[in-house]
């Protein structure tokens, strides 16, 4: 399985990340190394085998519908990095 | 022997016995911080004395006013919280994480001055920190390991009394093993990981990094515990984990997988840990060798499962609401510039492969063949503890390597995983400790393994080992 | 060629828990921005879901009103995409277990029942609101996290007042079980619409247009009549549907197509690692089985058998649950056995009042004593003819007074009495000659007029039925 460039390209930008060419050349090399490496899983029959998506045997952990303190908006906003009143701020979205 | 040389059980008898007080212990550490930190770099964002919290007035606590030192990636209220990443530059949690408010509870000083870490704990060197390289305490042109480099180095040469660290890998067990210290990662689900900075989700633990055996059994008394803000925390009692520092393993039995003694592995490393088998047979256990066949699918099925979590759960970077923001035209384009120029490298590549196998069409040929190569690793482990007590096997194929040896290949760095990445896998507890030196001085580690909630094997084993040898008893000459 | 509409809609309803679907905080609506968050909902690093335990049996519940199957097994995963209004920018949602599927509603149309299938209900949260400016956007997260359930429809709707009849069907249901508001102003329920055309007959479907920003179920239904002609005119031109998004503008009554996406979305869907799965067992299910009251359908039926009323009329009054319990309070109250007078008075005028001031029957503020005492006036004792009684009534909620006092205060009460009748209509004839002649050539309407003349000089305030048969009495006499 090759994770050619335009592939890469299209995952960089799910991923919401910027690649320099260089970048995008280097990963293309590294990735394909390591997908490599990976399809030996391929080698085993796990056809009969259930996955593991909880390693844990637990399941039903719940909360009570009971209110709790939540933050002064100020301290909600504290680390942003543009706000406006009691709000973050974003650049416009145009819909 | 100074007071920064001390491991906290005895830190603590010398404030009992009023030898000593709290704020003498900190004075004498931070001496030794700004000794010798600007050497080994265990600490980030440090200037002049490390931050701390206010000390606990309260003289009769456990902890008894005795710092801590804590992993970049652990949420500390008000104070700077960063994974060692550009993109979480100043960020402050409104928040402590719930082992934060464990240790203030009992009354640990914490050190808001963070330790080195690799970003976002990708990594097994701590070479992928914004901040620069931990230096290991034995060798400084080594690594200390990764990612939890910083609180390893800092425990190693006395810069911490101990220490916590988090790991998704091998992250506590590594750097330990690589520097000479003890290194604890709890069963998945023992500790909260509420307020730890999220790599992996379904393989993450916060654990101790110590001098020796019972002060890590102290800290997990601590730290350990179900926590109702973390769904994956488990009400599972919490014993007293110092009552399993019993020093007897006669009639113990171990299983030492042949898979773990790979070609390859440093010869060293290979005999130290043969050594320290013998010396656990020769004082009662029983050690045969048993079988985990699916060991070499760990490291893929990690980078699979790893990455993808990894990749999930670093989509929240994104300048909106905390750290850093790029300037852009458009929310698209500041999502992609501010992640782009906020991830390094290595986090810049698990994001990508984690998207991939994700992605349609690559699910189920990699997400989910991952999730089924991940049962068929536990059942190998599930048949193994139905017969032996415990297992134990070398912590890293090699001893600490150069800063930069590994750097440019980052299979080569993946595959130094390869002894600690499964337990991860089956949510095992795994402890690290010292097991002797190569011949160029550098300390080998010895890792064993128990079964789920059963960290009272190791504890017994591990202390059983240490006070039966030294290795915990030398330090780094500086 | 003829064509026909094929339409799904998705309907996402907030659950009125008190708390958020994840984290503990305040789910109230209008209140100041970023006032009811936490790190949890805001998402911040660290931060960790814990299900709310009413929200899962609110979802349950609908899901049984739905005639669903409510599954013993079921999870959350992570539904991937970016939006600064989404805090993670992946959403807590389900992909393949949902907790409910395959279930039905039916609507009544034209005295016709159609069943519209329910392909799935499933839990997920909200993201937040954003607010667009001139040059910013703003974020507020008070929104982030409450609980949705998310309905969807097989395409199985098609025409606009099918989709219009499923939505008051729907809402009336989800109000019976009390576990939202469903008020589409206050954003408590939201609606989507998935609409394409095929030939008449055919049973393929065509390629389909996404509606959205519809804000009431009027909107919907014009929204769905727009692009239906749109795309029907489309076919005919033979240019091809584009599959894509449409908003409603409600001012110029047309759908536009959003900036078309560049791709389909891949939400990259994997079970949330953070979130154990649950397990909803058959106890569980009876219990909250019984827990949901009599539905409209029930409801419906037992007022036609109960009260004799028509299936026309037991519809209107069991849409609305305050109507109902309303108008149930005033069924068991009126002694007779004969329910059709109140209903028809529920229907009629006091319908009528409702919503010339724009509210519900129920919150007219007349008692049922009252209601039913007005009603006996008129239908029994005939006090006041039936237009008086509306008058009356209309009275009734301007002063609040009963009926009795305000027929007795304005003089209103309705001359039966034959005695006094006679008088008047002994004048009537005598000045109407023409008219009497009229009627006894065989002009019908002439009895009506003389009716008239003495309902004037009475003003208003005869029994016409008495008048009438009076008059024709006397009239055929002679």
């Amino acid at each position: 399985m090759s994770l050619n460039k335009d592939t890469i390209k299209q995952v960089a930008h799910l991923s919401r990340i910027h690649l320099k060419p260089a970048e995008l050349e280097m990963l293309s090399g590294q990735l394909k190394d390591i997908l490599d490496f990976i399809d030996k899983l391929k080698k085993l029959d796990v056809a009969n085998i259930s996955p593991t998506s909880h390693i844990l045997a637990i399941n039903n952990v719940f909360r009570e519908d009971v209110p709790k303190n939540s933050l002064p908006a100020d301290k909600a906003l504290e680390n942003a990095p543009v706000k406006q009143g009691k709000f973050f701020g974003v650049p416009k979205i145009i819909e | 022997m100074e007071l920064y040389r001390l491991t906290g059980h005895e830190l603590i008898r010398k404030i009992e016995n009023k030898e000593a007080s709290s704020q003498d212990i900190l004075s004498a550490l931070t001496q030794r911080i700004k000794a010798i930190d600007a050497k080994v770099n265990a600490y980030v964002r440090l200037s002049g004395s490390p931050e701390h919290s206010l000390p606990s007035l309260d003289q009769t606590s456990i902890l008894r006013g005795i710092p801590i030192s804590i992993k970049d990636n652990i949420c500390t209220q008000d104070h700077n919280t960063e994974c060692c990443s550009k993109i979480l530059e100043g960020f402050r949690p409104p928040y402590d994480a719930t082992v934060i408010g464990k240790l203030k509870n009992s009354g640990a000083l914490i050190l808001e001055t963070k330790t080195n870490m690799d970003e976002f704990a990708f990594g097994s060197s701590t070479e992928n920190s914004c901040f620069g390289p931990s230096h290991n305490p034995w060798d400084l042109e080594c690594v200390t390991g990764g990612s939890s480099g910083g609180s390893a180095a800092a425990v190693a040469a006395d810069e911490a009394v101990w220490a916590l660290g988090s790991d998704t890998g091998g992250s506590i067990r590594q750097p330990a093993a690589f520097c000479g210290v003890v290194g604890l990662k709890p069963t998945y689900g023992r500790v909260s990981r509420y307020g730890l900075i999220a790599f992996a989700s379904s393989l993450d633990q916060i654990g101790p990094i110590t001098k020796d055996v019972r002060d890590c059994a102290t800290l997990m008394n601590i730290i350990s515990g179900y926590d109702p803000n973390d769904s994956t925390s488990v009400n599972v009692r919490v014993p007293d984990y110092t009552q399993s520092l019993v020093n007897d393993v006669k009639g113990i039995k171990i299983g030492i997988p042949r898979e773990y003694f790979v070609e390859g592995m440093d010869e060293e490393v290979k005999k130290r840990v043969e050594e320290a088998i013998g010396q656990l047979r020769a004082l009662g256990a029983v050690c045969q060798e048993v079988s985990l066949p699916h060991t070499e699918y760990a490291v893929p099925v990690y980078y699979i499962i790893a990455t993808a979590e990894a990749s999930s759960n670093l989509a929240r970077f994104d300048g909106v609401q905390y750290g850093l923001r790029t300037e852009a035209q458009n929310i698209i384009d500041m999502y992609k510039k501010t992640r782009d120029k906020g991830f390094g490298q290595e986090a810049k590549r698990r994001v990508i492969l984690g998207t991939f196998v994700l992605s349609h069409g690559y699910y189920d040929a990699y997400y989910l063949r991952a999730l089924k190569v991940r049962t068929l690793i536990k059942q190998d482990f599930d048949k193994v503890f139905a017969e032996f007590d415990c297992i134990i096997t070398p912590t890293s194929p090699t001893s600490a390597f150069k800063i930069g040896e590994k750097i440019n290949d980052p299979l080569k760095m993946y595959l130094s995983d390869i002894y600690t990445i499964s337990v991860n896998l089956a949510g095992l507890a795994a402890i690290s400790i010292p097991c002797g030196f190569t011949k160029k001085g550098l300390p080998a580690g010895l890792q064993i393994l128990a079964k789920p909630f059963n960290e009272e094997i190791l504890f017994r084993v591990a202390h059983t080992y240490e006070q039966n040898t030294a290795w915990h008893l030398q330090k780094p000459t500086f | 060629m003829e064509y026909e509409a094929v339409i799904g809609l998705e309907v996402h309803v907030h659950l009125k828990t008190k708390t958020k679907a994840f984290c503990g905080c305040s789910t109230e609506f209008g209140n100041a921005p970023n006032s009811q968050v936490c790190p949890v909902c805001l998402g911040f690093p660290g931060s960790l879901p814990v299900l709310n335990h009413l929200a899962l049996d609110y979802a349950v519940k609908v899901g049984l009103a739905l005639n669903c199957q409510v599954q013993e097994y079921t999870k959350f995963d992570r539904k991937h995409y970016y939006y600064p209004d989404l805090a993670k920018n992946y959403q807590i949602s389900q992909y393949d277990l949902p907790l409910s599927k395959d279930g039905f509603l039916d609507i009544y149309l034209n005295g016709k029942a159609k069943h519209i299938r329910i392909k799935r209900a499933h839990l997920e949260e909200d993201a937040g609101k954003l607010i667009h400016q001139q040059d910013l956007s703003l974020v507020d997260f008070n929104r982030a996290g409450i609980p949705l359930l998310e309905i969807v429809t097989d395409p199985d709707i098609n025409s606009p007042q099918e989709a219009y009849e499923y939505l008051t069907n729907l809402k009336s249901i989800i109000e019976y079980l009390d576990v939202s508001d469903c008020d589409m102003e206050k954003g408590s329920l939201r609606c989507d619409a998935n609409v394409s055309v095929r030939p008449k007959g055919t049973s393929g479907l065509g390629v389909k247009a996404e509606l959205k920003n519809m804000n009431s179920f009027k909107g919907v239904r014009d929204a769905l009549t727009y692009e239906i002609e749109r795309q029907i005119k489309s076919a005919h031109r033979g240019e091809k549907i584009v599959q894509e998004t449409r908003l409603w503008d409600a001012k110029s009554l047309k759908t536009f197509s959003m900036r078309t996406k560049e791709q389909a979305q891949d939400y990259r869907y994997f079970p949330d690692p953070d979130l154990p799965p649950f397990i909803i067992t058959q106890e569980k299910i009876n219990e909250i089985k019984n827990s949901i009251p009599e539905l409209p359908k029930e409801k419906c039926q037992r007022f036609m058998k109960e009260y004799g009323l028509s299936e026309y009329d037991a519809r209107i009054l069991v849409s609305n649950k305050n109507n109902t319990d309303y108008a149930e309070e005033c069924f068991k109250a009126w002694k007779d056995k004969n329910k059709k007078p109140v209903a028809n008075w529920l229907i009629g005028p006091l319908a009528g009042i409702a919503s010339s001031n724009n509210i519900e029957i129920s919150e007219v503020k007349i008692s049922a004593k009252d209601f039913l005492e007005l009603i006996d006036l008129v239908e029994n004792k005939q006090l006041i003819s039936n237009l008086t009684g509306k008058t009356v009534l209309e009275e009734m909620v301007s002063t609040g007074k009963s009926p009795s006092l305000i027929i007795q205060e304005k003089n209103l009460a309705q001359i039966s009495d034959e005695g006094v009748l006679e008088k008047e209509i002994a004048t009537v004839i005598k000045e109407n000659a023409k008219s009497v002649q009229a009627y006894r050539s065989g002009k019908e309407n002439a009895l009506m007029f003389l009716v008239g003349q003495v309902m004037k000089k009475t003003n208003g305030k005869a029994n016409p039925k008495v008048v009438q048969e009076i008059l024709k009495r006397r009239l055929t006499d002679a």
